[in-house]
This record gives structure tokens, C-alpha cells and sequence, in this order.
């Protein structure tokens, strides 16, 4: 194990699929100055400018541009900045990565990766802190991933660039520079397999991407006994493994930063109380329905912190008899 | 060499696939309006000199993306036109399994990367399509086909900017047929038009009369050859006329019969006939004209796909239960 910030595990994890495979290559906003949150830094001395490519400032042709290439047999790690520039290509990853091999009968496949760092971040305000996963997890044809750890963040990539399937990767912008511990060989995570971050028997917890760091904190100092799953991927995403432990504790409470309306939560929630029928207590724990404000004070009053999430835990552990 | 038999074989060729291309379309219009295909299509009849034109200097490695209009691109093309005939009729044994229609025809075998249902869609990709091509080092172009509607959307500003800066093999197509939908082209686009804007993204272009096969074959030839030795992209400006209205049921009651008439006076296919021995005209439209029919009795006696194909080739990872 090495000890490693999210954005150095990810860096070091695409370095080692483009020395793999040649036919791996990165379009971007700025790749060969390194990407933004230094991601990409000094892949463009190793791997040259045919290979990590900076793009003008045109999301549809980054996305498209990826899509083509993908037909063409590369498979192109396509960066968007932040996932808000997405909403420029939707047309792109919608109706022509997602559709391709179904509406052409399998002839081709977008074997791509879409890099989207999402979320709250240094009060970028309205137009840079978006989390829209919920929107993709309702497309037919994309996997949606979402680490939360650094050794997710190299593991989920080495699985996105491997995957015959188009993947979104969620990465969450304010983890950017978290540590954690990496193996020194990181082998691809499998998509649909939460990880377990903690056991109890008094409610399950689910959460992804930005909001693992503050769960898990949060449920160590709870003084509640729960199970808490990371589920790396929201599309697909392990069903079996939450449905199980909320058949035993009864509970069940879901923490996303993204808005709760018609968020991904609700589709967990359904999907758990459908197997499960009713559950003693749940909740629902994200964003009130407003856009992400930029003043420190008013981001700090949408933002789900250890403390709202501890009393979530308390309020859930203690209701429903 | 004028009146080569070589230069005669070519004109036969060409008149040949224009022929080809009228006869599919006339059964598909006609296998539309009975019911007997579902959706629609969108007609190229009068248009054909483009496609013929264009695809006879690309070779099977070559590729090219296409449009909602796009039976005569992926015939010209060499796509297989009994199975486009079963996918238009949404058959077993379509180019798509009868998945995609009229509109998402594709053909990765001859390099067919997709018709689009969206407008301009095919730039970006057709430019990730040439960088693939590049970073592995193939010796094809890829040429990109769009109509002047396209060109009031931004993937083609950020497409001719994309192509020019990276040098790209690629041959934009632009077939100018003066009706974006039911609105005239010059109605809603202002400014010099198609050849000024690529121009000024540094795309140099060329103009071709599209209603004559040899006018737009010989100057595909010249911008093919500046492509293949390195010149980077090249536009073509093709005006044509289409003959039917935007569908093939769409009367164009928003234009005089006149100005149709006169355009069918102008027929592409009889201004080539012209040139050559009538009997043996006469006899490839009668060949043209049977194998298109012989195609579409195929269709109507095709069986349905399965149930079990709407669910196929959705995704690997997280498919349909």
C-alpha cells in the first residue's frame, strides 16, 4: 500500500492502462499542462501529443470526437473539465455514445470513458458544482461509476478504460486532494459491488462518490451500529448487497450531495422497499432543490456535513420501533 | 484519356449506383406510404450525384457518417442493400437487426460509421473517426456528409476548427440541397454560407455542381488526393436540389412545383445517361430497378425480430433484466 491523494492515484492509474494498451488516448480542456486538478500532469511528456491531447474549448467535438474514435477501435478517456460542461454535450453521450451499438444492432461500441469531476468545491457556485447523476443513471447504455477513495478513484478507472461499455466516472471534485491508501498493483473494480465501510445492525447506510469521507465519519461517531456501503457504482449498482442488509436491520438512509428530488436515492429507496416491502424508518439525506449558492455561509447551508448526517443516523436508528 | 474505355467503365459504375440509390428509395417511399415500413424516410431522389460522386474515389477502409438522408451515402458506400431494405421494413436481418430504421443504418463492414438522426451530429464524430485513424496509424480518410441545415449548429464550428487545427484526413461533404427541413437554407443562414464558414475555420473549400455526377467526382477526386498526401481537411460544397419534400410524406406545399420541376428537368442520373450507350442505360435501370424490388418483396417476407432483441446490446455491465 502507498499512501496517495485521489488525483495521484487516478493519474498513476491512467498513466500505467496507456503504457498497457497504445491504443488508450485522453482528450481534454488543458491535458498537457496536467488538467485542472493536476490529474493528468506529466502524462504529456511520457506519452506525447498524439496520445494526450488538448482539445480547443468544444465539448460537443471532445465527446463526439471520443465517440469516433471509439469506432474506430481506440478507446479514448474523454475529459470534461467538470461535469456541469457536459450539459454542452449532451446531445453526444445521450443520443449518439449511449444509443450506438443498440440502434446499430451491436456493429459498433463506444468503449470510451467520460471523466466528469462533479460536486461542491471552493464555492465554484451554480454553474461548476452540479452533481448529475441522476440524469445518467436514467440513460440506457451508459455504466455510471462514482469513487469515493483513492484506490477507487485508480480502480474504477482502470475498469472504465477496460469496459467495452461507455463509462461516466463521477469523480468528486472536492477529493481531489484527499489521501488514502492505494495498492502498489491496482486491479480494475468490478462494476455493481459496493464497498462495505462498516457493519451494525441498527440501519443501513448507502452513500458514493463526495459524500464516503463524510458518511463514514460520521457513522464512527454516531454511536450507532451501522452498515455503511460505498457503492462505487451507481449503474449498475449492487442491489443485492443493500436489499440484504436492509432486510436485517429494517432502516434504511441514503446520503447523496446531489439534489434529493428525483435524485438517485429515490430510486434506491424504491428499489429496496419494492424487494423488501415496508422498512421500519427511511430518509432521504441531499440537497434542497436550489442551486448550489456561491458565499461560504449559504453553500455551508446546503451542504450535508458529519453533523447533519450523524443526526440522520440517530433519528433513523431511533424511529420505527 | 477522354473516351477511355476506362473513363466509360467509371461513368457506368457511377450511373450504375446513382441508379441504385433512385430505385431503393422510390420502393422505400413507396413501402412508407403503404404502411408497409413503419416511421419514415427521408428521400435523397435528385440528390444522388453527391453520394455517387464522393464515394467513388474512397476505398472500403476509408469510412464515412452520414444523415437522416443517408441510403444513397451508405449505398455509394457499398453497404449491402437487401439488409438495408429488411431495416427500413424493421426486420430480422436488417443492418440493425431492425433496431435503429431508416435513419441509424449502418454499415461498419464498408466503413458505414451511421446515419444520424440528429442534425450535424456525424462532424464530431467523423473527426474522432480521422484521429483514430491517425493514432493508429491507418492508411484511409474519412468523409463526413452533412446538409446546409447543419451548419447553423455549433458542432460544426467547433468540427471545421477541430479538423484544421489537428490536420485531419478528413473530406466534409456538404450537400447543399437548399431546404433545411421545411424552412429554405437561405432563410436562416446568414452570411456567405457553408464554403465561407469552413473557410474561415481554415478549411479550404471547393464547390461542385451536385446535380452532376462527373462535376462532383472530379472534384472529390482532387480534394481525396490533397487528403491522402497530407493536406489536411477539405470541403466540398455540393448544391443540389431535393427532390421530394423532407419526408416522404411531406407534400412541400411550402415551395412552387415549378421550382421542383425544373429541378427534376436538371436529373442527375439522365445528364449522365446522356453521355452514354441508351440500351445499356436502359437496361442497368431495369437491373437496378428489379433488384430493389426483388429486395423489398425480401423485406415484406422477413420475419420480425424477436421480443428478445429490444433488450440485446443495450450494455454489458448493468444490461436490461
Amino acid at each position: 500500500m502507498t499512501r496517495l491523494t485521489f488525483a495521484e492515484a487516478a493519474r498513476r492509474a491512467l498513466a500505467e492502462e496507456m503504457r498497457r494498451d497504445p491504443l488508450v488516448w485522453a482528450l481534454g480542456e488543458d491535458l498537457v499542462q496536467g488538467g485542472i486538478f493536476g490529474q493528468y500532469k506529466g502524462l504529456a511528456e511520457e506519452f506525447g501529443a498524439e496520445r494526450i491531447v488538448s482539445t480547443p474549448i468544444s465539448e460537443s467535438t471532445i465527446m463526439g470526437a471520443g465517440l469516433g474514435a471509439a469506432l474506430c477501435g481506440t478507446r479514448p478517456v474523454v475529459e470534461m473539465r467538470i461535469a456541469d460542461f457536459t450539459l454542452c454535450a449532451m446531445d453526444e453521450l445521450v443520443s449518439q455514445i449511449a444509443k450506438v451499438r443498440y440502434m446499430f444492432g451491436g456493429q459498433g461500441r463506444a468503449a470510451l470513458v467520460v471523466r466528469m469531476p462533479q460536486g461542491m468545491w471552493r464555492n465554484s457556485a451554480a454553474q461548476h458544482s452540479q452533481c448529475l447523476e441522476a440524469w445518467l443513471t436514467h440513460i440506457p447504455g451508459l455504466v455510471v461509476a462514482a469513487p469515493g477513495t483513492p484506490a477507487d478513484a485508480a480502480a474504477l478507472l482502470k475498469a472504465a478504460i477496460r469496459s467495452d461499455d461507455p463509462v461516466v466516472l463521477l469523480e468528486p471534485k472536492n477529493l481531489w486532494t484527499a489521501e488514502g491508501e492505494v495498492p502498489e498493483e491496482v486491479v480494475p473494480a468490478p462494476f455493481g459491488v459496493a464497498r462495505q465501510a462498516a457493519r451494525g445492525d441498527a440501519l443501513t447506510v448507502v452513500t458514493w462518490s463526495a459524500m464516503v469521507p463524510v458518511v463514514e465519519q460520521a457513522a464512527r461517531e454516531s454511536g450507532v451500529a451501522c452498515d455503511v456501503f460505498d457503492l462505487r457504482s451507481l449503474w449498475p449498482w449492487d442491489e443485492a448487497a443493500v436489499i440484504a442488509s436492509a432486510r436485517r436491520t429494517g432502516r434504511l438512509l441514503v446520503v447523496h450531495e446531489a439534489v434529493t428530488v428525483s435524485g438517485f436515492g429515490a430510486e434506491i429507496v424504491a428499489r429496496v422497499t419494492e424487494s423488501v416491502g415496508p422498512l421500519r424508518a427511511v430518509e432521504r439525506l441531499g440537497a434542497p432543490r436550489a442551486p448550489v449558492p456561491f458565499s461560504p455561509p449559504l453553500e455551508e447551508a446546503i451542504r450535508i456535513t458529519p453533523a447533519r448526517v450523524i443526526d440522520a443516523i440517530r433519528r433513523l436508528a431511533g424511529s420505527g420501533g | 484519356m477522354p473516351g477511355s474505355s476506362n473513363e466509360t467503365a467509371r461513368r457506368v459504375a457511377m450511373l450504375r449506383e446513382m441508379a441504385r440509390i433512385r430505385a431503393f428509395e422510390r420502393e422505400a417511399v413507396a413501402a412508407m406510404r403503404s404502411g408497409e415500413a413503419p416511421g419514415v424516410v427521408h428521400p435523397s431522389i435528385g440528390q444522388e450525384a453527391v453520394a455517387v460522386g464522393v464515394c467513388a474515389n474512397l476505398r472500403r477502409a476509408d469510412r464515412i457518417t452520414s444523415t437522416h438522408r443517408g441510403h444513397g451515402h451508405a449505398l455509394a458506400k457499398g453497404a449491402d442493400a437487401r439488409a438495408m431494405m429488411l431495416e427500413l421494413h424493421g426486420r430480422a436481418g436488417g443492418s440493425c437487426g431492425g433496431k435503429g430504421g431508416s435513419m441509424h443504418i449502418a454499415d461498419f463492414a464498408v466503413g458505414m460509421l451511421g446515419a444520424n438522426g440528429v442534425v450535424g451530429a456525424g462532424i464530431p464524430i467523423a473527426c474522432g473517426a480521422a484521429q483514430a485513424i491517425r493514432l493508429k496509424g491507418e492508411d484511409a480518410i474519412v468523409a463526413c456528409f452533412f446538409g446546409d441545415g447543419a451548419v447553423n449548429r455549433g458542432p460544426f464550428l467547433e468540427g471545421m476548427n477541430w479538423a484544421a487545427l489537428y490536420r485531419l484526413p478528413l473530406l466534409f461533404v456538404c450537400e447543399d440541397n437548399g431546404f433545411a427541413a421545411f424552412t429554405r437554407g437561405a432563410a436562416v443562414t446568414a452570411g456567405g454560407g457553408p464554403a465561407v464558414r469552413a473557410e474561415a475555420c481554415g478549411v479550404p473549400a471547393t464547390a461542385a455542381d451536385g446535380e452532376d455526377v462527373l462535376a462532383v467526382d472530379a472534384v472529390a477526386s482532387e480534394l481525396v488526393a490533397r487528403i491522402r498526401g497530407g493536406a489536411g481537411p477539405q470541403f466540398l460544397h455540393a448544391k443540389c436540389y431535393r427532390w421530394e419534400g423532407h419526408t416522404g410524406t411531406d407534400a412541400a406545399a411550402y415551395r412552387p412545383a415549378e421550382e421542383a420541376a425544373a429541378a427534376r428537368d436538371r436529373d442527375c442520373i439522365r445528364r449522365l445517361a446522356a453521355l452514354l450507350d441508351a440500351d445499356e442505360v436502359a437496361a442497368i435501370e431495369a437491373e437496378a430497378a428489379a433488384e430493389m424490388a426483388t429486395h423489398r418483396a425480401a423485406a415484406m417476407a422477413a420475419p420480425w425480430p424477436g421480443a428478445e432483441a429490444a433488450f440485446s446490446d443495450v450494455q454489458d455491465a448493468g444490461a436490461p433484466a
